[in-house]
């Protein structure tokens, strides 16, 4: 393993020391706690909204704390669902009087914890409810599954239920916004190497020189297909079909767009991708909405390889996507 | 009196087995899930230790439930809350005894089993804990009504846990993140069946059974 840490068991901690001072105006860190807060929590009378999970995905999951999305973020251990104490912590920084709004990705554990973070609040007198996210279709929610997983579409959601709670919308109404977003929402995610979390300093999954995962989740979940690499606008076909495919209509709407990098995927090659999404949505009729989102919004540690997402647009969700916001994954300039 | 020492013994039996065995946990559960149960169990029992030593609490009831409190606030991931439930309904079970009658412990594992299944919404055959800690409460109640002891109840729990962890081997999971293996998870010890037959077995051991 080489990596730039100083300890495995430290990475976290200095990560939100670092981040604490890089945007000082904008983020606080309780450091005890592992939880990032908006510098100006709690805002009196607006819901707050708290999401969090496992670290080494960023800038999910605190580079989206701030004005217009998350007032707070529960940052776990790597891979490693947040705990209760943690989310019951961030959940009485930053509320200010009309509930706190939990963005929960769909992961047992993550779903667990944050259920039991809602009793707690409860039995502390605050209101609270949340939304799990399930855009991932390499999965098919089933019985015998533990339902779709939550992915890079989540950010979607983090900007437009934040903005909505920013314009006033009450508990109700940003859990109403939170989960038409994630019903309009599919995502598909591919990688072509494995990734090392600091402390176990293995790679969670093997994968050969010439392999690649189609359907590949953020933890490295196995996902559809484990084949040969193909080209480029191969890979991208095939991700799509599966989302245009799935029970979404995108045909004939405006659709905002998600090329996402996992970490270790030049910016170079993510264009390259956006190149041949943006011909195949023409193709079927799908109009992209605005400017599409190319970068790294959901990471997973330095792996390799990348997701699609597309959100149906209404105008409501238009514009909370066009709302301003001021965090630290903000787009540069 | 006891009932109490007894109680703080089988923590610190169980923390020590966590301990033992966190490279195995954490090994199996890179196989099918995501590779942290060994090192999130090891977390949590050194948490319960220490909240243990600073709470000092004096019933059996209260020591499983400042444990629980320590699981679920430092073990993060599904089995976090899942044993910390377990604790905790174990603990409620248990709440103003100041011995312990087999019965008493069986039903204490009853009301742990039960807990995990409702949290996770799970059933024996799904490849998760339940696969072990149905069984043992099952065997547990039959311990205690054949008039056995304490320590043999615990004994009798975490032989049918071990049984039903090994039983987790060929099957594919229903739930958890081993789910999305579908086939593949096949042919794999489910991490936490494991550790809940690690946990018993510690129990046991703490009372010479
Ligand atoms: N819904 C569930 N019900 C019961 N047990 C579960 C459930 N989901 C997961 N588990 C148990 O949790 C274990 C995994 O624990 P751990 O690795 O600590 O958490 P995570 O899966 O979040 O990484 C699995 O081996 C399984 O026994
Ligand atoms: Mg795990």
């Amino acid at each position: 393993m080489k990596k730039i840490i100083n300890a495995p068991e430290r990475v976290v901690a200095e990560m939100l020391r670092g981040m604490e001072l890089a945007h000082s105006g904008l983020i606080r860190v309780i450091h005890d706690f592992g939880v990032v807060v908006r510098a100006d929590a709690p805002v009196q009378n607006k819901v707050a909204l708290v999401s969090g999970g496992g670290s080494g995905h960023e800038p999910t999951h605190g580079g989206y704390v701030g004005f217009g999305m998350l007032d707070a973020a529960c940052a776990g251990a790597v891979f490693t669902s947040p705990t209760p104490e943690q989310m019951l912590e961030a959940t009485k920084a930053v509320d200010g009087g009309a509930g706190v709004f939990y963005v929960v990705k769909n992961y047992t554990g993550d779903v667990l914890n944050f259920e039991m973070a809602g009793e707690l609040a409860d039995a502390e007198g605050i209101q609270t409810d949340y939304v799990v996210t399930n855009d991932d279709v390499a999965v098919e929610d089933s019985t015998f599954t533990a339902g779709r997983r939550g992915i890079a579409g989540t950010i979607f959601v983090h900007k437009i239920a934040g903005a909505a709670a920013q314009d006033g919308k009450d508990l109700a109404g940003v859990k109403e916004i939170a989960q038409r977003a994630n019903a309009n929402m599919r995502s598909m995610g591919m990688a072509l190497t494995s990734c090392i979390p600091p402390e176990s300093g293995e790679p969670i999954f093997e994968i050969g020189d010439e392999e690649m995962e189609i359907g590949m989740g953020i933890h490295g979940e196995p996902g559809v297909e484990r084949k040969k690499i193909e080209p480029a606008d191969q890979i991208v076909d095939e991700m799509l079909g599966k989302i245009l495919g799935d029970t979404v209509n995108f045909s004939g709407s405006e659709v905002a767009v998600m090329v996402n990098g996992l970490g270790a995927t030049p910016i170079m090659e993510l264009y390259l991708a956006y190149a041949h999404v943006a011909d195949v949505l023409k193709r079927e009729g799908v109009q992209v909405w605005g400017r599409p989102y190319v970068g790294e919004y959901m990471t997973s540690l330095e792996m390799a390889g990348f997701s699609i997402t597309l959100l149906k647009l209404d105008d409501e969700m238009k514009g909370y996507l066009e709302a301003p916001c001021s965090v630290a994954a903000g787009r540069p300039f | 009196m006891g009932a109490t020492r007894d109680t703080l013994s089988v923590i610190q039996e169980m923390a020590t087995a966590m301990e033992e065995h966190r490279r195995h946990l954490t090994q199996l559960d890179s196989e099918i899930g995501d590779g942290d149960h060994g090192n999130n169990m090891h977390r949590g029992f050194q948490a319960a230790l220490e909240r243990l030593a600073a709470t000092n609490p004096e019933t059996p009831s209260d020591i499983l439930k400042s444990c629980s409190m320590a699981l679920i606030n430092k073990v993060g991931g599904a089995a976090g809350p899942l044993y910390g439930t377990a604790f905790l309904r174990a603990s409620t079970a248990l709440s103003e005894k100041e011995e312990l009658s087999a019965e008493d412990v069986a039903a204490a594992i009853e009301a742990a089993a039960a807990g995990v299944k409702q949290r996770g919404k799970s059933e024996v055959g799904d490849k998760t804990m339940v696969d072990a800690l149905e069984p043992a409460a099952r065997a547990a109640k039959e311990a205690a009504s054949s008039g056995k002891g304490v320590g043999e109840v615990l004994r009798a729990a975490a032989d049918s846990a071990g049984e039903g962890a090994g039983a987790t081997v060929p099957l594919t999971a229903n739930r958890g993140l081993a789910s999305y293996l579908g086939a593949r998870a096949a042919g794999h010890m489910d991490p936490g069946a494991r550790s809940s037959y690690l946990l018993l077995d510690a129990a046991a051991r703490a009372l010479g059974a």
